[in-house]
This record gives structure tokens, C-alpha cells and sequence, in this order.
């Protein structure tokens, strides 16, 4: 791709092994540089994330994995670089603008809000969809009722997705941190994210949960046919579930293609195995 | 057996989402409301008014103002005498009439505002103090925590300033004190010295059931729960598309609301006189931390329980110092504050998350009484 055209519309798709097709291009990522002070925390990285697709950002630690999400959601401001999203050029937002504009995620270490109940950290998700005005939410009569019933519909849907019925009313605090994981999933699912950022969904879990959450991730793209961009270090897990891999190492791209082509890649194996970078 | 939700099935979301959504608790709702609203003004003397109901009302709207706030938003504010006392004279300029010039044609053209119905002075009190709530709500933007209550200190000793100093908002009185006149709704007096008590007792009662229904309602829907992510993780909270600047200054405009509306009662119907730095003083915004801390953070009951923890324990205890064991006034007044700061303490040790959890833990108990499982 020669990235100077806006790129929706380029028919560069392609069949999974599965037989699901993938779209065109969601977000494209060009020659993103992120600097903290002297540390360059991300060097030059291109990629691009196609619609319906799972793509996962793997590496070693401190690769700039969590960086480059951070960069994807308005939360850092890359230096040098481009964000293309639905074939706009992005221009300097606030996170909760690019919420807005259909990014979701969750977080490595959960970031649930601790003191509400599971059902209103999932309504939370639905805040961006809510235009009722604060005299109609004060008398809570007609549209602020109204919108409240059908955003709980929607709300609903995903906890039953998620199969988290039982602990609706629960405060999130008190749940078990694979529950709450899952929580925080439907959190960011309940936007219907146009693209659906997960930060190491399975970090800290034991075979089980992980073996859950596997099924929700793939689940959740079947049905609801979201992009999906993830950031792991189960290396079972990644090449299972995703369609292309982008592998970083030191803050720079060193591997990107299907699972298959990124395990026979030679810097790959040199970067998790270690050999003396010279 | 006393309280149980079993049987009680709910099959609309509406049903689901209610106030009160077991039905024991609606009944009580109920009962209250009638006991408060048809019962409470046929026993009212003046010493009750004075001493119990009219306090127990107004601190209550100013605990759940600040309980808006400090619980549900979680912004620290150490402000709140200052803002009251912003209700208190924005109120008591409504209510007496004063000169504001509009622009017309070639200058401005003095246009004398008559004075207004004590209610509607109470309601406009209560939206000057939101404007300057508003605007000293901006650094919370910035800062946090500790810096920001110091920051809502600083408001509190500038506001206090400004109603000593600023003669115009105390009509050029020579004592430098607000008197409020005597000004009447349906033909009883509210306010100045010849007030029934059950006329103010029911005109606060109005407001504090208005109010407190509204904040349930705010703090259900899609504000409260932006208010409440901002509370317990801002980051995450803004990259779900929670928009901080006006999450924060919502909760600070209408916390302040409550908080004018809170400070224009106790000017004009509560005391009736006021000095700026004696009332509205930092004791007070101290008085109505302690209500919601104690009360419990994020809970409009607790705002309640803790305006009526505040206000009725020290009349308990000068009545059992004074009128059954016959201590002389002097030492029971200072015994008094001991007494309440000792319980205080004690009080917070036992329950750190104040008289709404102890009523919670008191439900969860009905509802299995008397069987322990």
C-alpha cells in the first residue's frame, strides 16, 4: 500500500483460513514515532487493522505493545506519524472524542469503576449514545426514562452474551478478577465499537479463563463482526485466535503477516529467544 | 421476615429501575411522606421548628448538595459555608429588589427589579450560587484530591470577604448585617419575625423533598453515572467517552445549587439575620463535611442521616445534661463538644463508610431475621 490515498475503499481484502471475509482497511497506522523525553518508545511503526479481522500486537516486555494502544485511543500523541481511521486523517483528539467516534477498550490492569455495580459500569459503555438533558433527567419522566430503558435493553444483550446475569446488581469491586475481566469486556462491547482495543485480556488467568475468554473474543467478532486489536503474551492463545500479528521489538516493527508467517519469521524467533543485537 | 424481597418479581426494566424497588421500602416511603407532609405541621411547636425541624431540613439539602459532590463525583470541596452564604445574600438582594441596567439603544438603562417572591428568591439564591460554584469548580480540572480542597478553601475565605466587604450585597446596612423582611406565600408570612412554624416547616419540607428526588433521579441516570466514573477511575472513565470538564462542573453547579438553596433557607427562614464570617464561617463547611462523611459518601439517605445525626445530637445531649441530670448550662454546653466529637470518632472507627452502611447492614439482618441463614 502506498498510503497516499484514504483507503476504505481499496479492495485489498482477503479470506481467513475460516472462510470469514475481511474488509477493507478500519485504522491504518503511518510512520508513528512516539518519544517520551530521550526514550523513543515507538520507532517508525506502519500497519493497518481491516475490518472484521482479529490483529494482534505481540512482543517482548517493554516493546511499546501498550504505547502503540495508547497512541490508537487519543490517550498518547505520537510526534511523527499519521492515524488514518475510516479513511479520515486523524487529527489531535481527546480520548473520550475518539470514543466517540467508535474506539473502545479495556485495560491490562482492570480499570473498572470499583464503587457501581456491574450493570452501571456496562451502562457506563452506553454513555456516548445518551442525549437526554439534565431537567429531563432530574424529573426523570418521557426522555430521560425512555432512553434509560432502551439503552438497559441494549445493556442487557451483552450481559447475556457474556453470561454474567448472576452478578448484575453485584458491585465490581467484590468480584473474582476473571469475572471482572469480563466485565470490563462488556464495558467496552456494549459501545458497539467500530474497533474494539484489548490490553492482554488474559493476563493473569489460569487455563480456564483463558479458554472463556478466548471463546467470548471469537464469539464476539462472529456475531457482532467487530475489529478486534489485541495485546498479548500467551503465544498459544495469539496464534490461535488472531488473523495477522504485528510483532515489536524495542519500539520498532520487526514482523507482521498471518500467525504462520510470523513464527518462521527469523527476527521473531531471534527477538523472544534472544540473540545479541548488534 | 420483617423485610424481604422474595416474591417481589419484576418484569419491566422500569419496574427494575425504581427508587424503591422492594415494595416494604415503598411503603415506608410512603408512610413517611404522608407522616411528614400531614402529620408533623399539626405537632409542631416553636421550640421544634427552631431547634430540630428547620436545621434537620435545611443542613439536609446542603449535605446532599455536598454529597453530590464529594460522594458521587468525588471532587473535594472544603467551600460549602462560602457558597452558602452566596445563596444567602443572592437571596436576600431577590428578595428586597435592586438596580440592574440593561443595554438599550445608546446606553444602559436602569431598570429597578422589584423584590420577588421568597420562593422564587430562594430558587434564583440557589442558581447564582450554581454560576459561582461553576466558576470555582474550573482548577478541579487540573488538580486533585488534597490541592483541590485547598483550592475550594481558598473560595470559601475569598466569598466570605467579598459579603463583608461588598456593601452593595448587604444594602449599605450599617451593622454590616442581612435582616431578612417579611414576605409572605399564600398569605402566610415565611419569613421575619411573625411566622407560624408549621407555614416554614412545610415551605422547607417542600424543597427538601423536590430536591432530594431530583438528586435521586440525577444520580440514576447517564450523568450520575458519569459523575461516578469520574470518581472511581477519571483515566478510564475518559476513554470510555466520559467527557471530564463537563462530568466535573455539572456536579459542581449543581452541588452548589443545593448548597444556595441550602444557605438562602437559613438566612431567610431559619435565622432571619445573618453576619457573613459568623454563619458562613469555615466551622460550617466543616458542620456539613462531618453530615456527609458520617452520613455515608454517595448515598442520598446518608445525607440524611448525617444532617440529622448533626443537628439532633447535640439537643439530645443538652437535654439529658441539662433537663434530667441538672448540670449547670455552662459546663453541659462544653461538655457537648466533647461529647459529640468522642462519638464522632468513635462512630467513624465502627463504620467508616457512615450511617448509610449501618442501615444497609440492619436490612441485610430484617431480611433473615429471626433465622441466622
Amino acid at each position: 500500500m502506498d498510503g497516499s490515498s484514504p483507503i476504505t475503499a481499496e479492495p485489498d481484502s482477503y479470506t481467513t483460513e475460516d472462510g470469514r471475509k475481511i474488509g477493507g482497511v478500519v485504522m491504518e497506522m503511518k510512520n508513528i514515532t512516539l518519544r517520551f523525553g530521550g526514550v523513543t518508545a515507538i520507532k517508525d511503526i506502519s500497519f493497518d487493522i481491516r475490518e472484521g479481522e482479529v490483529r494482534a500486537i505481540i512482543g517482548p516486555n517493554g516493546a511499546g505493545k501498550s504505547s502503540m494502544l495508547n497512541v490508537i485511543n487519543g490517550f498518547y500523541h505520537p510526534q511523527e506519524g499519521e492515524i488514518w481511521y475510516l479513511g479520515k486523517k486523524r487529527g489531535p483528539m481527546k480520548p473520550y472524542e475518539i470514543a466517540r467516534q467508535g474506539i473502545a477498550r479495556t485495560f491490562q490492569n482492570i480499570a473498572l469503576f470499583r464503587g457501581m455495580t456491574t450493570l452501571d459500569n456496562i451502562m457506563t459503555g452506553r454513555l456516548t449514545k445518551m442525549k437526554s438533558g439534565i431537567f429531563s433527567q432530574a424529573i426523570w419522566k418521557g426522555r430521560a426514562e425512555a432512553e434509560e430503558i432502551e439503552q438497559r435493553e441494549k445493556a442487557e444483550r451483552v450481559i447475556d452474551f457474556l453470561e454474567i446475569q448472576h452478578i448484575r446488581k453485584a458491585p465490581v469491586g467484590s468480584l473474582p478478577y476473571g469475572l471482572q475481566k469480563r466485565v470490563e469486556l462488556g464495558r467496552a462491547l456494549v459501545a458497539e465499537p467500530s474497533l474494539l482495543l484489548l490490553d492482554e485480556p488474559m493476563a493473569g488467568m489460569n487455563v480456564e479463563e483463558k479458554e472463556d475468554m478466548s471463546r467470548f473474543i471469537l464469539d464476539v467478532n462472529e456475531e457482532f463482526g467487530t475489529t478486534i486489536a489485541l495485546i498479548e503474551h500467551d503465544m498459544g492463545v495469539v496464534m490461535d485466535i488472531s488473523d495477522r500479528v504485528v510483532v515489536m521489538d524495542y519500539g520498532a516493527k520487526i514482523g507482521d503477516g498471518t500467525p504462520s508467517e510470523v513464527r518462521n519469521n527469523q527476527k521473531v524467533i531471534d527477538a523472544y529467544l534472544g540473540v545479541s543485537h548488534d | 421476615m420483617l423485610y424481604r424481597e422474595v416474591g417481589d418479581f419484576k418484569t419491566t426494566y422500569q419496574a427494575d429501575g425504581q427508587t424503591f424497588p422492594i415494595a416494604f421500602d415503598r411503603y415506608r416511603y410512603y408512610a413517611v411522606m404522608l407522616f411528614a407532609f400531614a402529620i408533623v405541621p399539626f405537632l409542631l411547636n416553636d421550640y421544634w421548628v427552631k431547634a430540630i425541624a428547620l436545621p434537620f431540613l435545611i443542613y439536609s439539602i446542603a449535605a446532599i448538595g455536598l454529597n453530590i459532590l464529594i460522594g458521587y463525583c468525588g471532587q473535594v470541596s472544603l467551600g460549602t459555608g462560602g457558597f452558602m452564604a452566596v445563596g444567602a445574600y443572592s437571596c436576600y438582594k431577590f428578595m428586597t429588589g435592586f438596580d440592574i441596567y440593561i443595554p438599550g439603544g445608546e446606553e444602559w438603562v436602569r431598570y429597578a427589579l422589584p423584590p420577588l417572591n421568597i420562593f422564587f428568591s430562594v430558587i434564583l439564591g440557589g442558581v447564582m450560587t450554581a454560576l459561582v460554584g461553576i466558576l470555582f469548580g474550573l482548577p478541579s480540572l487540573r488538580i486533585k484530591g488534597f490541592y483541590l480542597a485547598v483550592a475550594t478553601l481558598a473560595a470559601q475565605f475569598f466569598l466570605v470577604w467579598v459579603f463583608n466587604k461588598w456593601e452593595w450585597s448587604f444594602n449599605y446596612s450599617a451593622s454590616g448585617q442581612i435582616t431578612a423582611p417579611e414576605r409572605f406565600l399564600f398569605g402566610h408570612a415565611i419569613t421575619g419575625p411573625n411566622t407560624e412554624p408549621w407555614a416554614t416547616y412545610l415551605f422547607c419540607l417542600v424543597f427538601v423533598t423536590i430536591l432530594a428526588i431530583v438528586a435521586r433521579n440525577l444520580t440514576r441516570g447517564h450523568l450520575g453515572r458519569s459523575w461516578m466514573s469520574i470518581r472511581d477511575m477519571d483515566i478510564a472513565a475518559e476513554i470510555i467517552g466520559v467527557n471530564p470538564l463537563k462530568a466535573k462542573l455539572t456536579a459542581f453547579g449543581i452541588s452548589s445549587f443545593y448548597i444556595g438553596i441550602a444557605g438562602a433557607l437559613l438566612f431567610s427562614v431559619y435565622l432571619g439575620a445573618v453576619e457573613v464570617g459568623e454563619v458562613f464561617g469555615i466551622q460550617k463547611s466543616f458542620l456539613v463535611l462531618f453530615m456527609v462523611i458520617i452520613g455515608g459518601l454517595g448515598s442520598i439517605f446518608g445525607s440524611f442521616a448525617g444532617a440529622a445525626f448533626m443537628v439532633l445530637l447535640p439537643v439530645l445531649l443538652k437535654n439529658v445534661l441539662v433537663g434530667q441530670l441538672g448540670w449547670a448550662t455552662d459546663i453541659a454546653a462544653h461538655l457537648e463538644f466533647v461529647i459529640v466529637g468522642a462519638l464522632i470518632v468513635i462512630f467513624l472507627i465502627l463504620e467508616p463508610h457512615g450511617l448509610a452502611q449501618l442501615w444497609r447492614i440492619i436490612k441485610e439482618k430484617l431480611r433473615l431475621w429471626p433465622f441466622p441463614h
